[in-house]
């Protein structure tokens, strides 16, 4: 019984029955399967996070971010600017207590370079309803290319816990057709 | 020391049983049956406030709930527990005394120091920073020298544990190899070593940072290490709570493992590659490569999740292989049909085995998968997938076994034997549904660790879908359920501990009386010779698979509908 030693002190001489065998090697072939899955999907998938960081001290990040929305605010909304940074261009999102800085407008099926970090505490990026989850770090630059595919309102969310405010850190991210 | 040790002989299983090392499995168990009640209350508060229609708590106080929440169960209760098990799994099931009982009792001692300590400075409001504690979020110094002390603590049990192995072995008190359950134990115990020694790399400096002696801790350095201890005792929980299917399988209905070599195989998978599911809360961090986050996200080619998919045939097929031996034959179920259900120790495994596989097993490797992480990072299916793991999982299991330690090492009857009947099944189905609907809301999106999901106060706003409210709603539902299972429990336990009846000095009645006087059973009686007849659990383990495979492929189709982005 399990909770005796062992019947035939040889245990490790008896025979492994098929059955049990057989479950194994499929349970082995799947976490093979499961494992080359994740790989391949770094040639074919469309959805891989960047690996592309950069140290970063917080103001500087801060000062590219205004260097990018004095250039290409368009309108402001709540006191926020809102920017329509062109495609193809480096596009920064500050995620500080409680509020994400500056609003994104951004052109359907093009291709931007995302910066992220954060000014003190973590911060989580959730773009919602797509529901793309990334974590902001301060002192970390995090550089990705996103393609948004639908156009709309969209919502980022902060969900990572950076205080009591935490609740409030929500703001837009427009997505519009080329004009 | 060994002469002065007082052993009793118990009357159901003939096993000698050091009475010092009796009373401290009770001291840790009613332990953690104070966390459990203390943690579950604060539990049930949050699942309210998630509740739209209610919103129970003020946003401080939610914040300080769900951190004193994830302290007082995910550690203190299942610590306390495990360290209870340990004793178990070496002094008693070994017939040995326990190496070292007024060490044993430091350890309590600082555990409860610890845990209270921590305790405190949360409910000083002060150190809302979630169980985590993630840098640069500071919490007052108290609360990172509290759960260093606990860990201290939990770390002289766990050497107590090995020390008992040693004496077991050098006064030959068993025969040839430990018992299946001892080497589970064992296995969570190396690994409980493994995490109590990050916790100390990552807490000790915190403390310093926290007190002003240190400046920086680099935040996913912090991340890194703390998941090394946070995640890695996760794997105690599993390897433990395997251990006590075994052990439970065994005292009920005779199991006998299928294959030693194979069960032990799968333990050993756990001590060699479970450590390294710290990945798992890396897969969306920057600074980290992929290389790195998929070899270690799946435990180098899942080799740890293949430890658990040999337990999913093992467990339920010594029980089948044991009912067929009692005669349960008819068709492919009737050992499952026929078996003690009216037993919660039976019923509280059993319900844990299939939820622990299906719910918390299956989610957690999608969950771990590096690229579908982007879909469910921090939302609310990371709770609903660990509520499936350590609540139905473990939590379910220490349920079960209690009704078995109530008896058999505290010598107190039940005192509510009707309604232990029915708590297994109370608390399984209150925990599913927990797990069930969080999993939900969090596939739409819903955030975890966030206090109003209406953004009532945010300037902005932004509304979920409301299928998502309903799943919260339900979810506060599930939780009242499973707050009436977990009181049903704690009413029970302490009930009897204190003012049950002393159990009559006869044999109980279990299956079959276990022995370790060293009589060899029949060698491969069934099992490992080569008439291995388990239809049943062979039909339940494709159902499993074939569920495991189609969600798996589900959830990269969610992911390929998402927009691209390298």
């Amino acid at each position: 019984m399990a909770v005796t030693p062992p019947a035939n002190r040889l245990w490790w001489n008896e025979p492994i029955h098929i059955v049990e065998l057989g479950w194994i090697v499929i349970a082995f072939i799947w976490g093979l399967v499961m494992f080359f899955t994740m790989v391949y999907w770094h040639s074919i998938g469309e959805q891989n996070l960047a690996n592309e960081t950069y140290k970063v001290v917080p103001q500087s990040f801060a000062a590219k971010a205004e260097a990018m929305t004095e250039k290409y605010t368009v309108r402001d909304e709540v006191g926020i600017p809102v920017v329509r940074p062109p495609p193809g261009s480096d596009v920064y999102l500050i995620a500080r207590i409680w509020s994400w800085w500056p609003i994104l407008e951004l052109e359907k099926d093009q291709s931007y370079r995302l910066h992220l970090s954060a000014m003190e505490y973590s911060h989580g990026f959730s773009l919602q309803p797509v529901n793309i989850n990334i974590q902001i770090q301060p002192g970390y630059e995090h550089v990705l290319t996103i393609t948004p595919n639908q156009s709309g309102k969209f919502g980022i969310v902060c969900n990572e816990f950076c205080g009591f405010g935490h609740h409030t850190m929500v703001s837009p991210l427009y997505v519009v057709d080329r004009s | 020391m060994a002469a002065t040790t007082q052993f009793r002989t118990c009357p159901t299983t003939g096993l000698k049983i050091d009475l010092a090392a009796q009373s401290l499995i009770k001291a840790n168990a009613v332990a953690a049956v104070v966390f459990l009640a203390i943690g579950g209350l604060f539990g049930l508060s949050i699942a309210l406030t998630r509740w739209p229609e209610i919103h129970l708590l003020p946003v401080d106080w939610f914040y300080m709930a769900l951190t004193a929440h994830g302290l007082d169960v995910l550690l203190c209760w299942i610590i306390f527990f495990e360290v209870a098990v340990l004793y178990f799994a070496s002094a008693v099931l070994l017939n040995c005394r326990l190496a070292a009982p007024r060490t044993a009792w430091v350890a309590f001692v600082l555990m409860v120091v610890g845990a209270a300590l921590t305790n405190v400075t949360v409910l000083q409001g002060e150190s809302s920073v979630m169980f985590t504690s993630y840098t640069p979020l500071r919490a007052a110094p108290n609360f990172y020298l509290g759960l260093i002390i606990f860990a201290v603590g939990a770390l002289v049990a766990c050497g107590n544990f090995f020390g008992t192995l040693v004496i077991a072995k050098e006064e030959r008190t068993y025969e040839g190899s430990v018992p299946l359950v001892t080497f589970g134990a064992l296995t969570a115990a190396i690994i409980a070593v493994f995490t109590l020694a990050s916790g100390a790399v990552i807490l000790i400096p915190t403390w310093l940072w926290s007190l002003g002696y240190i400046n920086h801790i680099d935040p996913v350095m912090y991340k890194l290490v703390w998941w090394a201890m946070g995640h890695s005792s996760q794997q105690i929980n599993v390897s433990a709570h395997v251990a006590v299917w075994y052990a439970v399988a065994a005292i009920l209905l005779g199991a006998k493992p299928l294959s030693e070599k194979a069960s032990r195989l799968a333990f050993l998978l756990y001590i060699f590659f479970l450590q390294l599911a710290s990945a798992h809360h890396l897969l969306v961090e920057p600074g980290i490569s992929s290389e790195w986050k998929i070899f270690n996200t799946s435990y180098a080619m899942y080799l740890a999740v293949l430890g658990s998919m040999i337990h999913a045939l093992t467990v339920p097929g010594t029980i089948e292989a044991a009912q067929r031996k009692l005669g349960f034959n008819k068709g492919m179920f009737e050992w499952l049909r026929k078996a003690p259900w009216g037993n919660p120790a039976f019923s509280g495994v059993f319900l844990s085995l299939v939820m622990f596989g299906f719910l918390g097993g299956i989610s957690g490797v999608v969950l771990g998968t590096e690229q579908i992480n982007l879909i469910m990072h921090n939302t609310l299916y990371v709770p609903g997938h660990f509520h499936a793991t350590v609540v139905t999982g473990t939590t379910l299991t220490f349920m079960a076994v209690t009704y078995l330690i109530l008896p058999l090492i505290l010598q107190r009857d039940v005192m509510f034997p009707r309604m232990a009947q029915w708590q297994p099944y109370v608390f399984g189905l209150g925990a599913a549904g927990i797990s069930l609907f969080m999993m939900g809301a969090g596939t739409l999106g819903v955030p975890r660790r966030h206090w109003d999901v209406t953004f009532a106060d945010s300037p902005f706003g932004f509304e979920f879908p409301s299928a998502a409210f309903m799943m919260l709603a339900l979810n506060g539902l599930s939780a009242i359920l499973a707050a009436t299972g977990g009181l049903m429990y704690v009413v029970n336990v302490v009930a009897s501990v204190f003012f049950g009846k002393k159990t009559a000095d006869k044999p109980m009645k279990v299956a079959v009386p276990v022995s370790t006087s060293g009589q060899p059973a029949a060698v491969g009686a069934y099992g490992s010779a080569g008439s291995l007849n388990i239809p049943g659990t062979i039909t339940l383990v494709t159902i499993f698979f074939v569920s495991f495979v189609l969600y798996y492929y589900v959830n990269w189709k969610y992911l390929a509908e998402v927009w691209p982005l390298r």
